[in-house]
This record gives C-alpha cells, sequence and structure tokens, in this order.
C-alpha cells in the first residue's frame, strides 16, 4: 500500500483524529494528534494495515516550539510497506500511552526514550532507565540538559589536559630569545669590565 | 525450604540493581549476576540470573556499561565530524555504520554517490561482513566450549583486516566512507588481491563445515536450543541473521535495495530447521556461514563489474541542512537491519537515531530465557551476535 492509502484507511477509520499526510520532504508521515489514541491507532495498524512491526521509535525535543514529539516507524514484513506516526507531546510532562501491549518491540525502544528523554509511558510493564544509572538526575538528550557534577563521588567533568599546554616550537622560541639575552647581558657586563681593563 | 529462604536474610544485591530486585519473587532460588566482567557475554553486559539450580527462571539483561552517548555527540558535531564516530557504534563491523550514516545525509542532500565508489563501498562492506560473521561463528564455537575453530576463524579474519588496512589504513575503525563517496579509490591491483582471498577463502569455508558446522556433538548442542517462531521474531523485531535464522526471508538489500545490490547476484539463506527447529540457535549460527559464501559471490562479482570513475560526489565544503528536514536510511549490516534516523539542523544534526540489531536483539533474552539451562544462556547470547557497544551506542 501506498502511504496515501494507509492515510485513507486510518482516516476512513478514525476520523479527524488523524491529522493530515504530510507530503513528506522524504518520509511521509501522518500526524496524530491526541496521545491518548496512539494503542487504539496502534492496534488498528497491526491488525488491519498489516504492521507486523514497529522498526523503530524516536522522541525529539523541539524546546523552542514546547514539544517533545515521538516518532513511531512501522513497517509490514506481510505486505512489504512502512508508514511513519508522530505524536506531538507537551514538554513539561510528556506521555503518551505504551504500546508494548501491541509490539513487544516497544518494551526496550520505550524505554530507552524515557531513559534519555525523561517521555512517560503509562501502561509500560517495566519503566526504567536502561542506559542510565538507576539514580541519575536529568534526561541528556533534553537540548538544555545540564550534566550533574558528581555522581557518587565520581567526577563527570576532568580538567582539559590541554589547559596550560605550551607549543614546543614556542617554548623553543621562548629559550632562544632568554638564551640571547643572557648573551646580550654578559656580553654588555663584559664590555664595561674589558673598557676598566683598557683603562687601567 | 523456600519459606526459610525468603524475606530479609537474602543476599542482598547492589544498590542500583534495587529496583530489580523488588521485582522478582525469589523463593528458594539464587540470583547472580553473570558480568558485566564475563567472557561470553561478548562485551560488558550485566545479567541478573535467577535460578532453580541448573535450570533459569529469567535471566534479566542489565545494559549500559558502554554507553558513550553517541547520539548526543552528533548534535554536537558537523555530519562529516560524525563519520568517525559512527566507527565506535559497532567495531566488529564498522564499515555499516559508515554506511548507514553517509546514507542517511546523502538522502537529507539528494546526492547522487558515484557507480565506482558505490561499488567500492559494497567491497568493502562484504569483506567487513565476512570477518564480523568470522567473529561470531569462532566465539560462538568457544563459547560453548569448542576452543580450536576460533583461532581458524581469527586467522581468516587477519587477512581481511590486511586487505581493509591497504584500503583505508585501519583495522578496525576504518572511517573509510565520507558523505558523497569513499576516501580512497582500490590501491593497485587490489581486485586481484580480493579475488584471491575469496578463492582461498571458500575452501576454507568448506574446510570450517566439517570441522564444526556439521560436527555431531555441535549438531547435539545447539539443534533444538531456543527456538524463536517466525511471528515471535518479528514482534520482537529481530532483524539480519537472527530474523531469517527463524526462516523470515528479509534481506534489506534485496527487499528495500540500496547502493548496487540489484545489480548483483545473490540468495538469501533461511534458517530451515536442518538439525532441530526451524529458528535455533544452529539455525542462526548457518545462516551466518551460509551469507558468508554468498559475501563471496557478491564479491567476485564486483570486482569484475566494477567501472572506472570518480570515487567522490562533488560536494559542497560545508555542509548544511535544514532545520526539520527528516530522513531514515536502512542497510543490512552485519548484525541485520541498521536504522539511521536524522532530523537536520543547520550545521549538524539536530537529532540522529540508531537503532541497531543487537538492542532489540537483547530484548527478547528475558522471555526465551525461561526454563533454559545457565549453559544455554552463553549459547543463546552468541547465537544473536551481540556486540556491547552496538547495544549501548
Amino acid at each position: 500500500m501506498t502511504p496515501e492509502e494507509i492515510h485513507g484507511a486510518l482516516s476512513a477509520r478514525f476520523g479527524d483524529r488523524i491529522g493530515p499526510l504530510m507530503p513528506a520532504k522524504l518520509d511521509a508521515w501522518a500526524l496524530v494528534v491526541k496521545p491518548a489514541d496512539v494503542p487504539e491507532i496502534c492496534r488498528f495498524c497491526k491488525s488491519d494495515l498489516g504492521f507486523d512491526c514497529l522498526i523503530n521509535l524516536t522522541g525529539i525535543d523541539w524546546n523552542k516550539k514546547n514539544q517533545i514529539e515521538v516518532v513511531y516507524h512501522l513497517w509490514s514484513y506481510a505486505q512489504r510497506h512502512s508508514f511513519v506516526l508522530k505524536v506531538q507531546l507537551d514538554r513539561a510532562a510528556p506521555s503518551v500511552p505504551s504500546i508494548e501491549s501491541v509490539w513487544k518491540s516497544a518494551d526496550w525502544l520505550e524505554r530507552e526514550q524515557y531513559d534519555l528523554l525523561g517521555i512517560d509511558f503509562p501502561g509500560h510493564p517495566d519503566l526504567r532507565r536502561i542506559m542510565l544509572p538507576d539514580d541519575w538526575v536529568g534526561h541528556p538528550l533534553r537540548r538544555d540538559y545540564k550534566e550533574q557534577a558528581e555522581w557518587h563521588g565520581i567526577q563527570t567533568t576532568r580538567e582539559s589536559p590541554l589547559d596550560g599546554f605550551v607549543r614546543l616550537d614556542e617554548l623553543r622560541k621562548k629559550a632562544a630569545a632568554s638564551a640571547a639575552e643572557t648573551a646580550g647581558a654578559t656580553a654588555a657586563a663584559a664590555a664595561p669590565g674589558a673598557k676598566k681593563e683598557v683603562l687601567q | 525450604m523456600s519459606e526459610a529462604r525468603r524475606g530479609t536474610d537474602h543476599p542482598t544485591m547492589d544498590m542500583t540493581n534495587k529496583e530489580v530486585m523488588k521485582r522478582i519473587e525469589y523463593g528458594g532460588d539464587m540470583l547472580l549476576n553473570m558480568g558485566p566482567q564475563h567472557p561470553s557475554t561478548h562485551g560488558v553486559i550485566n545479567f541478573l540470573v535467577q535460578t532453580d539450580g541448573e535450570v533459569m527462571k529469567r535471566a534479566i539483561p542489565e545494559v549500559g556499561y558502554l554507553h558513550r552517548s553517541l547520539e548526543k555527540i552528533a548534535e554536537k558535531c558537523t555530519y562529516n565530524g560524525y563519520m568517525p564516530y559512527t566507527d565506535r557504534v559497532d567495531y566488529i563491523a564498522a564499515m555499516f555504520a559508515n554506511q548507514g550514516w553517509a546514507m542517511a545525509i546523502e538522502r537529507l542532500l539528494d546526492v547522487k554517490v558515484p557507480k565506482r565508489a558505490e561499488y567500492c563501498r559494497v567491497i568493502a562492506c562484504e569483506l567487513n561482513r565476512i570477518s564480523s560473521h568470522l567473529v561470531a561463528a569462532g566465539t560462538m564455537s568457544m563459547d560453548i566450549g569448542a576452543v580450536t575453530p576460533f583461532p581458524y576463524a581469527l586467522r581468516e579474519r587477519e587477512f581481511i583486516n590486511d586487505l581493509l588496512e591497504e584500503l583505508c589504513g585501519a583495522r578496525l575503525t576504518y572511517n573509510y566512507l565520507r558523505i558523497g563517496g569513499v576516501a580512497f579509490d582500490l590501491p593497485e591491483g587490489y581486485e586481484d588481491k580480493v579475488l584471491g582471498f575469496v578463492t582461498h577463502f571458500e575452501k576454507i569455508l568448506t574446510e570450517f563445515d566439517r570441522l564444526i558446522t556439521y560436527n555431531e556433538i555441535f549438531i547435539q548442542r545447539l539443534g533444538n536450543l531456543a527456538p524463536i517462531s517466525k511471528e515471535m521474531a518479528i514482534d520482537y523485531c529481530l532483524v539480519g541473521p537472527n530474523l531469517r535464522g527463524s526462516g523470515v526471508k528479509f534481506d534489506v538489500r534485496r527487499d528495500l535495495p540500496y547502493s548496487v545490490y540489484p545489480e548483483l547476484q545473490f540468495d538469501i539463506p533461511v534458517g530451515k530447521g536442518e538439525c532441530g527447529v526451524v529458528g535455533d540457535c544452529w539455525d542462526r549460527f548457518w545462516v551466518r556461514i551460509a551469507e558468508m559464501r554468498e559475501s563471496c559471490r557478491i564479491l567476485r562479482q564486483c570486482v569484475a563489474q566494477i567501472p572506472k570513475g570518480e570515487t567522490m560526489a562533488k560536494m559542497p565544503r560545508k555542509i548544511k541542512i535544514a532545520e526539520g528536514l527528516e530522513a531514515s536510511s536502512r542497510i543490512e549490516s552485519a548484525r541485520g537491519d541498521m536504522i539511521y534516523y536524522v532530523v537536520g539542523g543547520g550545521e549538524n544534526a539536530y537529532r540522529c537515531k540508531v537503532r541497531t540489531g543487537s538492542f532489540t536483539a537483547m530484548g527478547i533474552i528475558d522471555t526465551l530465557s525461561r526454563g533454559l539451562m545457565v549453559a544455554d544462556l552463553v549459547a543463546l547470547i552468541a547465537s544473536f551476535d551481540v556486540v556491547a557497544p552496538e547495544i549501548d551506542r
């Protein structure tokens, strides 16, 4: 099925709950307006449109628009077609119902986005951090993320090894300059002495 | 027994695993950490294993020890500057990670890569696929106790490492591909060297089959072990050889053709349940061996067909992509369908998501491990050919 046909089938079933098809710049995708509709739409995609696999799930932090977007990449092994669903969430408390019950692959994919972007997936059976330690503060893929200074006494930053670093040729130049200076000074110091000697 | 040992006097794990501990109801079972430094977990992964004697009730993978925030780094450096970082996504098969990134950006910029560069890419990638599968096959046989095949596999891999070193100067993290082409053309006489290696290697593969693949002990050990049905493999989003081991005939190179793969003839081996049921550990092993033969076929054709010409498309000095423009690329890596989803944002990517095969394969282990023996967990992990940095990125 082409993206237009898939979008047509979705709109016929869900009406105006499905956003318009974006005649995409590169990938065709449709906007789902309400996060609460996501599990129902996904279940329909699986049962009626042949999408048997969720191949990718991405969260994007649009901090200027004050939004967090969740992008679902669906793929059908049976019919070899793909589609993209997008949901836009409030950045302060991003939350979209889990689709772990529809596709099992969503389990780990949702956990990853929860960990790195702080998106809540209510209904997920085991929503906990996956990459970072359980007691980590903050979500690194947020645009305004500030790393905590230390974790259990381990510093998260270190001094730059380049601080106070002087280039070797500059060092040589300095050494040459100071050598010339001392040579000049001794010559200057020696010169009056020589004069004295002459005077004597 | 279970009543007596239940309760607060049970040995406690360290703090970070406390959450997991609470979720497991252990009555008389032993709870142990397998990893993170364990030779057979293929990198730094921890498995929380709940066992009743030798039989596992559950094995929960704990990943993240090798998380290097590669997706965050993509937001900080330029498109060309990110290329060396992609090598680190999967250091056993770095060429594919290069290609995924290059293809995503080329799609965003609408660049057409010259034919010769595409052939160079395919030659490099197929060589890398063989070397990656050799590591997979070698370590898998070593994990279950057959040490001899491992040095044999690594000996052959050395030839490929030498070939790739001649091509791009590096043996593991290649940084060979560029956005719009490849960094270097093939050196003088390289085609003959590749042909020589392929001729030599096809004989070795037959030998390898006799040594381990159809070895009676090996079959007894892996046949019928931890089978995954077609539906389950698709539901958990297993990809690549793991998916084909379960009998799904899908290969991105053929079904969503990219690069010059439409011009090349090759078969897609799928698990047939020759030594047990379809989708068991032996099938996954056999698919990799069969894929190496197909890669040899592809290499022969590439060497014969490669045209003369440029190896780099005309590219702007500074790549800029409008904010919000997005594209994804799917390539068939040695570990299966690898997806780069990139959202442009000026001089560096706004968001880059790398969906790798190892990551989704780890998600299925919790379910599959129930009722297996502890020693079988090792075979199961090895049969998925997971690479720890690829899980964590």
